[in-house]
Parts: structure tokens; sequence; C-alpha cells
């Protein structure tokens, strides 16, 4: 089979976010750089489903400024067999991501399956995937739990409110958006950590996809920091005064019961 | 004013409380407001959505949307907004709506910006901002070249309006050409929970930690059902099995933002709060009086939450019923 994962970098989650001077973007100065949490789930399953294809290959892909290519690494060192990076600017929205993917896909000889995280955790939008699948015409499943594949169909066990879930079927190819608890990620061996070296990353640009600038729909600005909360209340005595003041509290000042 | 078409969502036949949010808070700042209701049988649930500010309802009943899915359902919304060339589009960012509105965008052409938190309409052009990095920052989002403004707007932005029963709407159908469809729903596998969803609930109360067990969650539980609220829980909680992970409020589970949000036993961490910052009013029930989530909590109560969460559900059921 020929699986692909599409990857996101994304600031470590314990990132203190500062405003850039002019408030345009965040300040990325210094910053970790980690694979978006839920990506992580997209390699493993991809690494699963290859473990039982033999002969079925890996690919790779990230949209995004040259940093991102550590995180196509990261990917490698988990079993992956080849990454490919697309160049986008730092400001490019879901939308100019999601043309730049499906550009490569549309690329590659057959394509049979594409994983992706249900969201990134930098802008959280839960878009790209769906994105994705409009643009190559494929059919796409959200917020997955659990696949069970054959031959020519997958279900897919998709994550709905109040603890529900539908089944889901759909043909091959397509696309899939991994939820916790698909399955647990693995870590990167050393010995494939040193091998992930020596595996080739294709570099392209947006041009050679077939996207460009015109692909940009939306504009990030004007970013602000929350606003300084101001000290809460601290409500003293013993557990019963201090249970029976907070619901005073709760229906005469902050009057939301 | 703007003509702004809102994205109705129903389960059931139920009518979602976040549609008559985004009904409410449209009619009010004067646009003429429409409304599209998909499902199977739905009609009659149309006339009523007038009542809470659609001036016309368009409704795609039709067996193939019985059951949602965003192939079926992204061509219904597509169509309607052919048909009516809005200028502005929203949804709720439920899980429907989180994975139809790309499909949409997509199909339109334009952008989404998701999960919104502020809406201003200002004549036929929508400013919005929405969190980003968890909501350790929020951005202002500028919709680039032609076509309809289009977002997803986080549930308890805005309140739900008082129904005006003088009201109703008028009702239109909407054509789909369906075409041949790839995905279908096979099952659909109810929870067996009785109380709200985490991420729709007007209030939620969480356990962390220091709850030790699930059994004890218990007097989590009873304060939930005393207000009606949902239970929710920090990911050490869910990591150690005491709740489910649909439970779990942070940058990796649920971003929730109810009216009141009361957290037990919960250190808040970055993570935590990132999931839960942009509620209304917040409660902390720590030991430690120098956990960080005093630092967000608008009510912080310093004690033993095994002492204080019984006496708590009284004083709420007391308040209840007076
Ligand atoms: C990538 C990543 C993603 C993460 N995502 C999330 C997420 O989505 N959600 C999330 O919640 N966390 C998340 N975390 C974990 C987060 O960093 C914290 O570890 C976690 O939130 C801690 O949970 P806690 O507050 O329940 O536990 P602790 O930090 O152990 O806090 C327990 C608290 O209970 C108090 N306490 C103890 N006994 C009592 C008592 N009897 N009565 C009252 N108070 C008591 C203690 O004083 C303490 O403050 C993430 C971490 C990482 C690295």
């Amino acid at each position: 089979m020929n699986i692909y994962v599409c990857v996101k970098q994304v600031p470590d989650t314990e990132t203190k976010i500062k405003l850039a001077g002019d408030s345009s973007g965040i300040d990325t100065t210094g910053i970790k750089w980690i694979m978006s949490s839920y990506d992580e789930l997209a390699v493993e399953e991809a690494l699963r489903l290859k473990e039982k294809n033999a002969g079925s290959l890996v690919t790779v892909i990230s949209a995004g400024p040259a940093r991102v290519v550590d995180t196509i690494r990261t990917a490698l060192a988990m079993g992956a067999d080849n990454g490919i990076h697309i160049e986008l600017p730092e400001s490019a929205d879901n939308n100019f991501a999601a043309k730049s993917l499906a550009g490569a896909l549309k690329k590659e000889a057959k394509v049979d399956i594409v994983f992706f995280g249900k969201e990134a955790l930098d802008d959280g939008t839960a878009q790209t995937a769906q994105l994705t699948g409009e643009y190559l015409g494929l059919p796409s499943a959200t917020v997955i739990l659990g696949i069970e594949y054959s031959a020519t169909t997958l279900k897919c066990k998709r994550e709905i409110e109040g603890g529900s879930y539908e089944m889901v079927e759909m043909p091959f190819p397509c696309i899939i958006a991994a939820q916790k608890g698909l399955n647990d990620p693995r870590y990167a061996s050393l010995p494939n950590i040193m091998k992930a070296k020596k595996k080739e990353i294709k570099m392209l640009k947006a041009a050679d996809v077939g996207a460009s600038d015109a692909d940009q729909k939306l504009r990030y600005k004007n970013f602000q920091l929350p606003p300084p909360k101001q000290a809460g209340k601290k409500i003293s005595g013993d557990a019963p005064a201090q249970a029976k003041e907070l619901v005073r509290l709760l229906h005469e000042e902050a009057k939301v019961i | 004013m703007a003509k702004v078409l809102i994205v109705c969502e129903q389960r059931d036949g139920k009518i979602k409380k976040a549609t008559y949010e985004l009904l409410g808070a449209s009619a009010a700042a004067g646009n003429e407001t429409h409304a599209l209701l998909m499902g199977e049988g739905v009609t009659a649930a149309a006339k009523d959505l007038g009542q809470y500010g659609a001036k016309t309802v368009h409704v795609a009943d039709h067996a193939t949307l019985k059951f949602y899915t965003g192939e079926a359902y992204a061509l219904a919304v597509a169509q309607a907004v052919k048909t009516l060339s809005p200028e502005i589009v929203l949804a709720s960012h439920t899980p429907s709506g989180k994975d139809l509105m790309p499909r949409v965008a997509a199909k339109v052409g334009v952008g989404l910006a998701s999960d919104c938190t502020a809406l201003t309409f200002s004549g036929a052009k929508l400013v919005v901002r929405r969190p980003v990095y968890s909501g350790k920052a929020t951005a202002e989002v500028e919709f680039i070249g032609a076509g309809p403004a289009m977002a997803t707007v986080r549930g308890n932005t805005f309140s739900v309006p008082k129904p005006d029963a003088s009201k109703s709407a008028d009702v239109a159908t909407i054509a789909v050409d369906f075409g041949s469809l790839k995905t279908k729903v096979i099952e659909v596998v109810k929870g067996n929970s009785e109380r709200p969803d985490v991420a729709e609930a007007a209030i939620v109360i969480s356990g962390g930690r220091a709850l030790k067990s699930a059994e004890n969650f218990k007097v989590i539980e009873e304060i939930a059902d005393t207000l009606g609220a949902a239970v929710g829980a920090s990911r050490a909680a869910v990591d150690a099995g005491y709740r489910p992970h649909r439970d779990q409020v942070g940058q990796t589970g649920k971003v929730v933002s109810p009216a009141l949000y009361i957290a037990c036993g919960i250190s808040g961490a970055i993570q935590h709060l990132a999931g839960m910052r942009t509620s209304k009013t917040i409660v902390a029930i720590n030991t430690d009086a120098e956990a960080p989530i005093f630092q967000i909590a608008d009510y912080g109560v310093v004690g033993d939450l095994f002492a204080v969460c019984p006496v708590l559900k009284d004083e709420f059921k007391k308040a209840k019923e007076s």
C-alpha cells in the first residue's frame, strides 16, 4: 500500500506565548517545536497499517517553513520511509496548506490512504484533513477512534458528542483524521533516529504543487494576549461556611445559578 | 445589516442549543437571518425557528440526511449558499459543525474562521476573533477575497434568546443533488451518559488527580446532577483511568466555555487552562493556596474537596429549591 501521513509542527504545549512587537503574530524566538500530538497518532496508525501489509511504504508530508523538516525527521525516526517538505510561508492558512498537500499527493503515482491528526495544537481549527479530501475528491472521516480494514473499504469508529460514536464506512482511497484513543504512538529508538538521518526528504515549493499565495483565504492579525484576570475572591471559613458563601456569590454576584 | 445564513444543527429532531444562540445573535444585530435545517423528517421543526430569530428557514428534508455525514451535509450547505448568496455563513463549532464547515468552505472557495469566540456584525461584514495556541492568545481573522465570510462559533459565545411565541418563520425547501456518495453511517451507538456533554454544557464541574479513584468522582457527579451540569476531568484524572478521555478538558481534550466552571482538585497546568480559560465564571477548590488555578479563578475555596463538595451539593440543592 502507498500510505501517506500529513504532519504539522507546533510549539511545545508548555510554551509561554509572547507576541511579536507589531502584534502581527507571535514571537517565535526560543520556542521548542514538536509534532502536534494528534499527528503522532496518525504516524503510528500509518506504521501499523504498513506492518500488516508487506511491501507498503509510508511517506510523511509537512507543509510549512524550513524548520518543519525536523518534524518530518521525527516521523522518519518513528519508522516512516521517506518525506516530502513543501515550503510555505509562516503565515500560510489552512487552505493554502491543504491546497499544497493535495497538490503534492496528486503528483504521487498512487495514494491508498492519507492520515492526519484530527486538529493541530496551535490553531486548533480541525480543517486540513477535510479540505485536503475535498481538493483530492476523496472521502474523509474525522475524529477516528478505531479502524477495521478490509480489502476495499474501511469501517471507522468516529467520536461524536455525549460519549456516543458512529461507525462510518468508506472505500479506499480515503482520508482519516486521528483522535486520541486510536493507538499509543511509539517512541523513536536510537538506531531508528540514526537511520532517519539517511532517509530521503523531497523538497518542494508551493509552485511545484500548483499552489500559490492566491490560495491564502484568511489572514490572522491583531494578536492579543488574554487580559490579565483580576485576582478572584478567596472564600474563607470551614467547609460548610465556604460552601454557603460560594453558593451565595454564584447566585447574587455572578448570577450563574 | 447583512444577509446571514445560519447552519442549524439537530440530533434526532431536537435542535441544538448552540443553533438558538446563533439565530439570536444574528437577529439581535438586525440581520436578514436565514436558517438551513437538514435531516430527515425535520420540516415540522422549521417554523418554530422563527421564535429564535430566523426569518426564513430553508429545509433540506431527505432520507440521505437521516444521519450526519460530512459528505452529504456539505453538498446541502453548499447548495444553500449557492441559492441564497448570503454575505455571512455561521455554524456552531460542535463535533458536526467542525467536520462539516471546512468541506463547505472548500466547495464554495472561501476561507473558514473556526471556533470564533467574538463576532461583530458590521454592515455586511463580519469581524471575528478566535483563540490561538489553545487560548494563550487570540487573533482577529480577516477574510481575503470574494465570497461569503464563513465561521464556526464556540458554544456559549452568545446566550440563548427568549423564544417569541408570536413569531414564526417562512419555510422554503432546498433541493440537493447528492449524486453517488462514498461515505455512509452504518451504525450510531449512543453513549450511556444522561448528563450533558462537557463541550456543550452551561455548567461544567471537573475533577483532577486529587479525586484518587473513579468511585470518588461520585462527589463531583452528585453536584453535576443537582445543577444539570456536565462532568469534566483533568488529564491526570483521565490517564489514571478515573474518567473516559471524552471528559478531558484542556489542550489535548475538549475546549469548553461554560457560564460556570468548577475545578476540584485540579492544579491548573497550562494545558488544562487552555481548555477552560474562556469560561465566564471560574471556581477552584484546592487544598494548596498557591495552586496556579487560583490565578484565573473568580472564586477560590482553599480546602479539601472531600469536605467541601458534599456540603456544596446541599447548598446548591437548597438554592435550586428556593
Ligand atoms: C502535551 C501535553 C498535553 C496535555 N494536555 C492536557 C489536557 O488536555 N488537559 C489537562 O488537564 N492536562 C493536560 N496535560 C497535563 C498537565 O500538564 C497536568 O499534568 C495535568 O493537568 C494535571 O492534572 P491535575 O491538576 O488533576 O493534577 P495535579 O497537577 O497533580 O494537581 C492535583 C491538585 O489537587 C490538589 N489537591 C490534592 N488533594 C486535594 C483535596 N483533597 N482537595 C482539594 N484539592 C486537592 C493539589 O493541591 C493539586 O493542586 C498535558 C500535558 C502535556 C505534556
